[in-house]
């Protein structure tokens, strides 16, 4: 076992493509060291992405906001325009975990994981977030929905990694949200999220919308359904009922010691409403 | 084995060691510093018994490799007292009986000053929601929280007087 | 005993909130437990376990992991033949520390190994080849007492055949069967609860040591050392005397860390390698490998006249034990029906094997399970008969005098005081808002005694050594400390309590059943009133005067008489300086077997709210008032409803082991077996009621337990109060509660 920490994103991929035997890249390492220890992951060389300047920086600019690899839930919790922009992400990124784990964990991380039940990936698919690729081969742009493929599988190629995430700039009159259910208040995986971002037009009615569900397929899912649902509308009761009923069609779920496939599946609609209401208050939405 | 050479601080001290690449901050501290503070509840980041600060950022130690502090900054619970005299917190842990076995003490009372150096005045549901990454079995937590609370009640007392007394 | 009856008496020190002596060492992180301590050349154990539920072990070949560089030991069952006198006691220790022949559960030891590191030891298991032949298993208790269920102990037999079913108590009085023909409600019910752990967060954990000699020496956490000590001794065929345990600070045991899980591997891995081994188990072991309570399927019936009274109890109690025989379901059955005093009244349990770990003690073994049963029936009575909760309970109560169903006649006992606190406490009257609901109900638990042996030493400046050889879980040096400066009037400070190695002391029976500041007490109260004897002996050498007159008070020796006006009473501190010359040290001692330990009550009140759309509990007020007796440090005693109240309140929402269809456990981690965390819990307010227990000198009863045994159904009548549904099945999961709420909503 190999221990590495480059200081550039090329250097990363260089090594991660020309390592023999398993290579893993550590970020927050709050799941690579969980799996390391049960066994389930023996690396041959670790790549500690976190000494690369670009993966430690939160920019902002006209496109929005490029969050690097390694900067921290807590890190990202604590920066404001973030938090005004897109309230939905940074409340699902600093839900994962104790204040412990937010110390490390990464968005990319999270995403990398590839579990379908990963707290902040629901709201990223839900603000149309674009991960920054770097490999062999240069780098790419690639939607978030697009990197986990399945429960631990990423399409990330041999020697790539994500140096950053973007999120678009927020667009007027618009909000987003994230709702998880554990059954306890804290440190549970998702049993079932749901992420929604709206835009209203001038009159409070729903002009776009995007909502993805956690924890109920083997990878996140953006379910359009659902955002057809309530476009056109001002999330009034019936809309909301469509809502849930096009999120409740939608689940593939399995029945698993942290839930049944019914449970999911009825909370599911439950909370895509409730994080419908609360995005389009922010949107500046009246009810 | 490719053994890393790692040099950090560690409660002040510079320290220097050599430990396995996949080797935890935790195994480093307890079986190499001989830190055994923090302790191993699940090595898994779920129960915060190994809770630690590094960089001024509170972590589990079970979840850091020995080979990322690498010039950073450690602080464990051994470095809590200043010298004999004990922090307001574990004077306070004490005095609400916010133990019984103990063996959570060390991480709750590092992940409590990591909660007070971020907010000197939090509220009961902060204070609860800041130290749901440390499982207690023994008290329900009941006395902990009181004994956080009061604790930085003391702690502003304090530095209130040292502000008042700066301006004389 | 006379000199064991209570006394009344105005107390000094006892009863005050006191730091606790191991305080600053638990602080600062000096305080050793189980993984704190190191020995010159140690290795690392570590211990490979059956992936299958229920397997026949074909072979085990050892011999690759044998030749690793860094590798100095690899044990199986070979290494540890059977010295119980063939399957004698302890042999099933013996079974459960290392398989032999049949991995009886997912997790079950099958060999061991020390190495020089964590990684070579990690190495070392995998190079171990174990051929299994998966054999048929049963997990469920129901499906274990089923006709054709698969043995999981062949030779056990039940009614001439082959079975699961291990024991079969029954206990109770009277003609139920009569009972019920005279009531006029009758309420049936059948109720599960699903298996929980004590959730220790400190790992079993030793550092054993075995040298050329043959002599040992291990470091354990542990409840009980002299108990350890005995059966480690026992198992590895050495002397008792030749091997001295430790008992390190213990990070929690709750009944978990009675029992001898891994120390003999610890122990026989030593022996072989010749080098001290330490063995910490993972916390996947833990929940895997050390022992759970009971999940249990029991079946409950009340029968009562419409004007309150209860005219027939019965119920039918069936305990898993995982595979190995216990007094589970027994301890079910006696404690079912303790709360109340019923002219007709049986309980029958049934003790079932099953492919699933060895179950252990869980604080109030037994009670909290057979309690959700017959206190959710109690609620449903009173419904039925248009009757409040707390006034049914206080008309059946238990009173001094009645006829306990498991057998005693009750003396002086708490649970009436209880339900009266109850019923005029502010919390019953608080008002509840929409989805709130409250429940109350109520606890018992026996309390134990048992042997126990406490030295006490005077030092020549008056300041005492107290050493015991119960183990301090949370607090009790505190508690012993406070009952010796009492008794030898002398400040608090005055006093540092150690707990004594097995080779310090008497045999101590291990700390269970909250026994510890019972007996113990007892025990420290007999060993400063011995030395205060002695004390008064060489007061009366320095005075030159008869022992007979002098009187120990306030922590010194007064001559008594007029005749002796002229003697300035001698301080302890000055009898002590002058001890080197009146007869050397000065010393109390105290063996004792505590008998009388005063059984303890407990009701609680609990508000919740429930989130109808997801099923999800909230916590919103605890209350617990329980029976102390005598509450000698009261933070502490407070400290134990507490924490009791909180694991039941875990057992009753959350925790539970997952079994899947090939019997191996799914969630043995932290994050799937949810323990509550800071943020689920408000805060736990309690009263401690004192109604001495007539056979302690201070009126103690012990406290540790009794919480544990009401919240299961005071959450699910507050449920049921919240939501209109009644769940008969912990944990009351969110999934099983938005189940309940949708068909009763005909969904």
């Amino acid at each position: 076992m190999r221990y590495e920490a480059p200081s550039s994103s090329k250097e990363a991929a260089k090594l991660l493509a020309s390592a023999k035997g398993k290579a893993v890249v550590l970020a927050g390492g709050t799941d690579l060291l969980v799996r390391m220890k049960s066994g389930a992951v023996e690396p041959d060389l670790i790549v500690d992405i976190k000494r690369i300047g670009a993966t430690q920086e939160i920019k902002k600019s006209g496109n929005g906001f490029k969050i690097g690899a390694g900067v921290s839930g807590a890190r990202l919790g604590k920066h404001r325009a973030l938090k005004k922009a897109w309230p939905g992400v940074v409340e699902a990124t600093n839900l994962i975990g104790s204040d412990q784990i937010q110390g490390r964990c990464t968005m990319a991380g999270n995403l990398c994981n590839a579990s379908p039940a990963a707290d902040s990936v629901p709201a990223m698919v839900a603000a149309n977030a674009k991960a920054n690729v770097v490999g062999p081969g240069g780098r790419r742009t690639v939607a978030v929905e697009k990197i986990p493929t399945g429960p631990g599988k990423t399409s990330l190629k041999k020697g790539e990694i994500i140096e950053s995430i973007t999120l678009p700039a927020k667009a007027p009159r618009s909000g987003d949200a994230y709702l998880r259910f554990i059954p306890r208040t804290e440190m549970d995986i998702a049993v079932v999220s749901a992420g929604v971002n709206l835009t209203l037009d001038s009159k409070g009615v729903v002009k776009k919308a995007r909502v993805a569900l956690g924890a109920v397929a083997p990878t996140v899912l953006l379910v359009e359904d659902a955002a057809k649902a309530i476009v056109g509308t001002k999330l009034d009761d019936d809309a909301l009922a469509a809502l849930a009923a096009a999120c409740e069609a939608a689940c593939r779920p399995i029945d698993d010691m942290r839930g049944t496939i019914e449970f999911r599946t009825e909370v599911a609609g439950v909370l895509a409403r409730r994080a419908a209401l609360t995005a389009y208050e922010r949107a500046g939405g009246k009810k | 084995m490719n053994g890393v050479q790692v040099s950090t601080t560690v409660n002040g001290d510079v320290e220097e060691f050599v430990c396995h690449p996949g080797e935890t901050l935790l195994e480093v501290l307890r079986n190499r510093l001989g830190l055994t503070g923090a302790k191993e509840g699940c090595g898994t980041g779920d129960c915060g018994a190994c809770s630690v600060i590094v960089d001024g950022q509170l972590v589990c130690s079970c979840l850091v490799l020995g080979a990322e502090v690498e010039g950073r900054k450690v602080a464990t619970v051994e470095g809590l007292a200043d010298g004999n005299r004990l922090h307001p917190l574990q004077d306070k842990f004490l005095e609400h009986a916010a133990l019984q076995c103990g063996i959570c003490t060390p991480g709750f009372l590092v992940a409590a000053k990591a909660l007070l150096d971020d907010n000197p005045d939090p509220t009961e549901e902060e204070i609860r929601y800041a130290l749901a990454g440390n499982l207690c079995r023994c008290t329900g937590y009941d006395k902990i929280v009181r004994a956080v609370d009061a604790a930085a009640a003391e702690l502003r007392k304090s530095s209130k007087k040292k502000a008042s007394g700066r301006k004389k | 005993m006379a000199e064991q009856s209570y006394t009344e008496q105005e107390f000094k020190v006892v009863g005050s909130r006191v730091r606790r002596p191991d305080g600053v060492d638990k602080v600062t992180g000096r305080a050793r437990y189980g993984a704190d301590a190191f020995a010159p050349g140690q290795l690392v154990g570590r211990i490979l376990r059956s992936p299958h539920a229920h397997a026949k072990i074909k072979k085990i070949d050892i011999s690759r992991a044998e030749k690793m560089k860094g590798v100095k030991a690899v044990i199986t069952c070979d290494d540890l033949p059977d010295l119980t006198g063939g399957r004698g006691p302890n042999f099933d220790i013996l079974v459960n520390c290392m398989a032999r022949g049949t991995a009886l559960y997912h997790g079950h030891a099958v060999a061991a190994v020390a190495a020089v590191d964590e990684p070579t030891a990690r190495k070392a298991l995998k190079a171990i080849k174990v051929e299994y032949k998966a054999l048929p298993h049963v997990t469920d208790v129901d499906a274990a007492m089923a006709e054709d269920a698969p043995i999981v102990q062949p030779g056990v037999e039940h009614d001439g055949k082959p079975s699961n079913i291990v024991n079969v108590s029954q206990f109770g009085h009277g003609d139920v069967d009569a009972g019920f023909a005279e009531a006029d409600v009758i309420i049936e019910k059948s109720y599960r609860t699903e298996q929980t752990h004590q959730g220790y967060i400190e790992p079993h954990a030793c550092l054993a040591s075995v040298g050329p000699d043959g002599d040992g020496e291990l470091w354990v956490t542990t409840q009980g050392h002299f108990t350890f000590r005995n059966v480690c001794a026992q198992l590895l065929g050495m002397d008792i005397a030749k091997l001295k345990v430790t008992s390190s600070e213990i990070g929690g045991g709750f009944g978990g860390k009675t029992h001898v899980w891994m120390e003999p591997v610890a122990l026989a891995l030593s022996r072989k390698a010749n080098r001290p081994v330490k063995l910490v188990m993972g916390r996947d072991e833990v929940f895997m490998g050390s022992g759970p309570t009971c999940s249990t399927s029991m079946d409950v019936k009340i029968g009562a006249k419409r004007d309150g009274t209860i005219t027939a109890g019965q119920a039918t109690l069936r305990y898993q034990d995982g595979p190995f025989p216990g007094p589970w379901g027994m301890l079910g059955a006696m404690t079912s029906w303790a709360c109340y005093d019923l002219p007709n009244v049986q309980a029958v349990a049934y003790d079932v094997l099953v492919n699933r770990p060895k179950v252990a003690a869980y604080r109030a073994p037994s009670a909290p399970m057979a309690a959700f049963a017959v206190e959710s029936t109690m609620d449903l009575v009173a419904a039925e008969i248009g009757m409040d909760p707390v006034d049914f309970r206080l008309q059946n109560v238990a009173k001094e005098g009645s006829k306990a169903a498991y057998g005693p006649t009750y003396g002086p006992i708490g649970i009436e005081a209880t339900l009266r606190a109850v019923k005029n406490h502010p919390h019953m009257k608080a008002k509840l808002g929409k989805n709130q609901g409250r429940g109350m109900a109520c606890g018992f638990w026996f309390n134990f005694g048992g042997q126990t042996c406490t030295d006490l030493n005077i030092g020549v400046d008056g300041t005492v050594n107290l050493t015991m050889g119960t183990v301090d879980v949370g607090g009790a040096r505190a508690s012993m400390s406070l009952i010796a400066a009492e008794e030898l009037g002398i400040p608090y400070e005055k006093v540092k309590c150690n707990v004594g190695d097995t080779s310090s002391l008497g045999h101590n029976d291990t700390t269970e059943g909250s026994r510890g500041t019972f007996s113990s007490g007892m025990a420290t109260i007999f060993a400063a009133r011995a030395a205060i004897d002695v004390l008064k002996a060489r007061a009366a050498l320095m005075w030159e005067i008869d022992v007979d007159d002098i009187e120990w008070k306030d922590g010194a020796a007064h001559a008594k008489g007029i005749e002796h006006s002229n003697l300035a009473p001698l301080t302890l501190a000055e009898i002590a300086k002058k001890s080197p010359q009146t007869g050397g040290p000065i010393a109390g001692h105290n063996e004792v077997v505590a008998d009388g330990a005063g059984v303890s009550f407990a009701s609680h009140i609990c508000d919740v709210e429930v989130d109808p759309e997801t099923g999800k509990t909230k916590i919103l007020r605890y209350t617990v008032v329980q029976d102390a007796g005598k509450a000698i440090h009261p933070d502490y005693v407070e400290g134990q409803f507490q924490g009791a109240a909180a694991q039941g309140i875990g057992w009753a929402l959350n925790e539970e082991y997952v079994y899947g269809e090939d019997g191996r456990l799914q969630n043995p981690s932290f994050l799937d077996y949810r323990i509550p965390v800071c943020s689920d819990l408000p805060f736990i307010d309690t009263e401690i009621l004192e109604i001495p227990n007539p056979n302690h000198p201070y009126g103690i009863r012990g406290v540790g337990e009794t919480s544990i045994v009401p919240p299961l159904a005071a959450i699910a009548g507050a449920v049921s109060n919240a939501v209109g549904v009644r769940l008969d099945h912990t944990p009351m999961s969110p999934p099983r509660v938005l189940k309940a709420i949708r068909e009763a909503n005909g969904r």
